[in-house]
């Protein structure tokens, strides 16, 4: 397969970014969508050009250090998956490919593709746990939970933290991002005892960091690699109103 | 005399860890203040150590390659974590998860280090289930679990697909919380380039700030490295692309001993490679084979006819089928362990029965499990694996049986450590996959995360403090030292170096080329002559890297292709001991399969009175040739006997 790929470059997080275009050529079905870039960056190391930086790890969905925002959509145009679970199969011969970053003030662009996401984990430490220290905790087995909630709160905590619902979202919210960890924790037991701090603190920090608000266009939803409901951020609401009244 | 003195407590082996712990030096909590500690890596082993450490009250610092510790790569362990807890009834102990995971291990791990692994299992569940780790329930709440390969008990305890992430995301957690206190600092994106050492003591380390390429220095009482395994070595491999192996690597420099290098761990269920623009193979979690069949055709017949794609799989009536690990394994049938599961593999398709195009398949078949549970137990079991083979191959395996074969998952072997999770260079820990201690020459499914977490939460915390507890008087260690000046120097022109050969070829042509000189010469059959030649191959591809290296960018900037350089280097190094340590163990152990040394049934064929050791390898110089150590392995407390998964 061949494709012109138009791909966002931006030396460092000040600099001025801009496209640039490359063509792509004799790419298997197959190939993965991170493999075709591998591939575009041999190309441009053996013409002695700097490669494209984008972020890349563990390749088949679970790190969530993958992102790219293609034609329009995070992760691409397949669902429930992330960039590098993305086969070239799901694009048509000849096509244009438009390949940019994650956008949003509080994920800076470091390099080209790579942004900092650092913010989710400084929501994550504003409360994002429950705070039991190693040792001294009771016998798994005496915390007995419904099979229900454990679902759900596993439902919640397959949150990869890639992002994708902060890109997709007109607003740049990261509300499906805290809710998911606040839905998780506040489903089990263990979690109610911190559960009005832990709600407090992770919106309040995450309106520090300039992540905007949800408007409930559910494009989040929509986008997340993981199919992580909206219904958390209903969850998130209900437990901020128990937590503040 | 040798070297390697293990430090094992005395007395009976139940009571060792016991003893150990009432009899050990402690910190006192005004003193751990003063104390300051290094952590490099933050999957299970490090985030875990890091967040238990800094709950005690050190000065914890610790490093992370990438954007967040939640990457680490102990997140996309899938299957389950193994504990005695017998929740089952059926059978458990800690004993019995001891001697399954020595025999697993084919009698070349340390008796008192799976002990103590065993008997902190229970722990580690309880841990995780306080921090809210949302493992598998059963209908009255109370925790589920699954069988593993290895095992006739049910002791994995999971959550779906994702044990791993979930596992991390706990540690991850209280990681965060002691971040969020002052007790850990963070610093992401930082490559440890080097350890430095003085007056023969660890104290600190370089890092490459791997967003503007500054190199910086680190200081510490004490340094952990919790950097995961090398199995990127072969290039193709279930690894991220990140993992690396130049943390350990490093360390064996400066004069930690390096052990059983040879020893890696080839995972049967893999989906298999299909075309050389691939950068890394997916493994299909060991739990499948909970209800999964593997099997080839009878009849060469019908592979032929399945490779043209004349008929497809379902075709093929139950009689024509061969389910080969049921028939030669009757007592363990599809969850024997994974290094006997991925030489059957080898057996069939090198016998020509290979499913696919390449010969190189076999088939995972969910078809009776189907039917006897229905396809919705199915998919709340597997759900997430089979939508990641959808998505990957673009064939349905509720209908259609998927195709799988082994790849490099794993390495068991990896800094010598003594008791304390101490190397021969004081100082200097590893924990995690990173060390060699646990599980011989195979590991078993479900017991990475186990010691990741063993080490990270329940051992470090105490037997570091026995070493710190010598140097509380120490005060603060300076980096302004000339120590530190020669390291970072050296580092400095280590980069400069690779930056400026101005050759040809990328790194990543490179690693093609070692991965696959390391698969065909030191992969799951090894002989004296593939392991010469694989030396040689070796010593001439690194002169060559050396010689024609092409780095594009700059190394005071975000620059990938000098972070592949960098770790290749490494490798091109650690694959040659790796041949080497394969070479001299003239056995068949685990995953260590010479070709040479089988019984008449294919199986591997230990030589206890030679090899009942480990190999732990000093590095002598750039030029000298690596010495081999020996620990010889002591079973006192098991029977040594040839493995058995047959009845």
């Amino acid at each position: 397969m061949n494709f012109t790929l138009k791909v966002w470059r931006q030396s460092g997080p000040k600099a001025k970014g801009r496209f640039e275009t490359y063509s792509i050529s004799n790419i298997s079905s197959d190939c993965s969508f991170l493999e075709m870039l591998d591939i575009l960056n041999e190309n441009l190391v053996s013409e002695g050009k700097e490669p494209v930086c984008f972020d890349h790890d563990c390749r088949e969905g679970i790190c969530g250090m993958c992102s790219l925002y293609i034609n329009g959509h995070p992760h691409g145009p397949d669902s429930q998956i992330t960039t590098c679970q993305l086969h070239m199969r799901k694009f048509k011969d000849g096509d244009t490919i438009y390949i940019e970053p994650w956008r949003s003030a509080a994920f800076p662009v470091i390099k080209d593709l790579t942004v900092d996401r650092q913010a989710f984990d400084k929501i994550i430490q504003a409360g994002g746990f429950i705070s039991a220290t190693t040792g001294g905790v009771p016998d798994g087995n005496a915390i007995p939970v419904r099979k229900k909630d454990a679902d759900t709160a596993m439902d919640a905590a397959a949150c990869i933290g890639c992002g994708a619902c902060v890109a997709a979202c007109k607003n740049a919210s990261a509300m499906l991002f805290v809710s998911a960890k606040v839905s998780h924790l506040a489903h089990l037991p263990q979690g109610k005892v911190e559960a009005a701090e832990r709600v407090k603190k992770m919106i309040a920090k995450m309106d520090e960091l300039g992540f905007g608000n949800c408007t409930n266009t559910g494009a989040c939803e929509a986008e997340c690699p993981k199919g992580i409901k909206i219904l958390h951020i209903a969850k998130l609401n209900r437990e901020f109103i128990k937590a503040s009244v | 005399m040798s070297k390697l003195d293990s430090k094992v407590p005395s007395g009976p082996l139940a009571q060792k860890w016991t003893k150990y712990k009432a009899e050990q030096h402690l910190v006192n909590p005004a003193n751990k203040r003063k104390l300051d500690v290094i952590v490099v890596g933050t999957g299970l082993a490090g985030a875990s150590a890091a967040a238990s450490l800094g709950a005690l009250g050190f000065n914890v610092k610790i490093f992370c390659i990438s954007d967040s510790p939640r990457r680490a790569h102990s997140i996309a362990a899938q299957g389950g974590i193994n504990a005695a807890k017998n929740y089952q009834n059926d059978g458990d102990s800690i004993y019995r998860l001891f001697y399954d995971t020595i025999k697993g291990g084919d009698y070349r791990a340390r008796e008192a280090n799976v002990y103590r692994l065993a008997e902190v299992s229970n722990d580690i569940i309880d841990q995780c289930v306080a921090q809210g780790v949302p493992f598998a329930r059963d209908y009255a709440g109370y925790l589920d679990n699954r069988s593993f390969g290895g095992a006739q008990v049910s002791r994995t305890f999971y959550a779906r697909g994702q044990t791993g992430q979930q596992l991390l995301i706990g540690a991850y957690g209280a990681l965060s919380n002691e971040i969020a206190k002052g007790s850990v600092k963070m610093y992401a994106r930082r490559e440890m380039m080097d350890v430095v050492v003085k007056d023969g003591h660890a104290c600190g380390i370089i890092c490459r700030n791997i967003v503007n390429g500054a190199i910086e220095r680190y200081s510490a009482h004490a340094v952990l490295l919790c950097t995961g395994g090398y199995g990127n070595v072969y290039f193709l491999s279930t690894n991220a692309m990140n993992s690396n192996g130049s943390a350990a690597w490093k360390a064996y420099k400066k004069g930690a001993f390096f052990a059983n290098p040879c020893f890696t761990q080839i995972h049967p269920t893999c989906i298999p490679v299909h075309g050389d623009y691939q950068s890394k193979l997916t493994l299909m979690s060991e739990s499948l084979r909970n209800d999964g069949r593997i099997w080839v055709p009878k009849e060469k017949e019908d592979v032929e006819k399945l490779r043209k794609g004349e008929i497809r799989p379902v075709d093929i009536p139950e009689e024509k089928r061969d389910y080969y690990l049921e028939r030669r394994y009757p007592a363990f049938g599809n969850l024997v362990p994974r290094d006997v599961a991925s030489r059957a593999a080898k057996e069939r398709c090198d016998a020509g029965f290979g499913v696919n195009e390449t010969g190189l398949a076999v088939f995972l078949d969910f078809k009776s499990a189907i039917e006897r549970l229905g396809r919705k137990k199915i998919e709340e079991r597997y759900g997430n694996l089979f939508q990641m083979y959808q998505k990957i191959t673009d064939q349905n395996p509720y209908e259609t049986p998927m195709m799988i074969y082994p790849a490099v998952h794993y390495t068991m072997g990896g800094l010598w450590v003594d008791y304390e999770l101490q190397t021969t260079l004081p100082g200097l820990f590893a924990l995690g996959e990173a060390n060699f201690s646990d599980h011989g020459a195979n590991r078993l499914g479900a017991s990475a995360l186990m010691q990741g977490l063993s080490d990270g939460y329940f051992v470090i915390p105490y037997t570091l403090q026995n070493f710190l507890s010598s140097h509380i008087s120490d005060g603060p260690v300076s980096t302004e030292t000339a120590e530190f000046e020669q390291a970072e120097k050296e580092v400095k022109e280590r980069i400069n170096h690779l930056c400026n050969i101005n050759g040809k070829t990328s790194p990543d042509t490179f690693h093609k080329r070692l991965g696959h000189i390391m698969w065909e010469g030191v992969g799951m059959g090894r002989t004296a002559k593939s392991l010469e030649w694989a030396i040689g191959e070796i010593k001439a591809l690194r002169a060559e890297f050396w010689r024609d290296l092409k780095v594009v960018g700059a190394a005071n900037e975000m620059n990938p292709e000098l972070e592949k350089a960098l770790r290749l280097a490494d490798f091109l190094e650690l694959g040659e001991l790796m041949a080497k340590d394969a070479l001299l163990r003239e056995e068949s152990c685990g995953g260590h399969f010479r070709e040479e040394h089988q019984t008449p049934e294919g199986e591997a064929k230990r030589d206890d009175e030679k090899f009942m050791h480990v190999s732990a390898w000093e590095y002598k110089g750039e030029d000298a040739e690596p010495e081999r150590h020996i620990e010889p392995l002591e079973y006192e407390n098991i029977k040594v006997a040839v493995r058995n998964y047959k009845n």
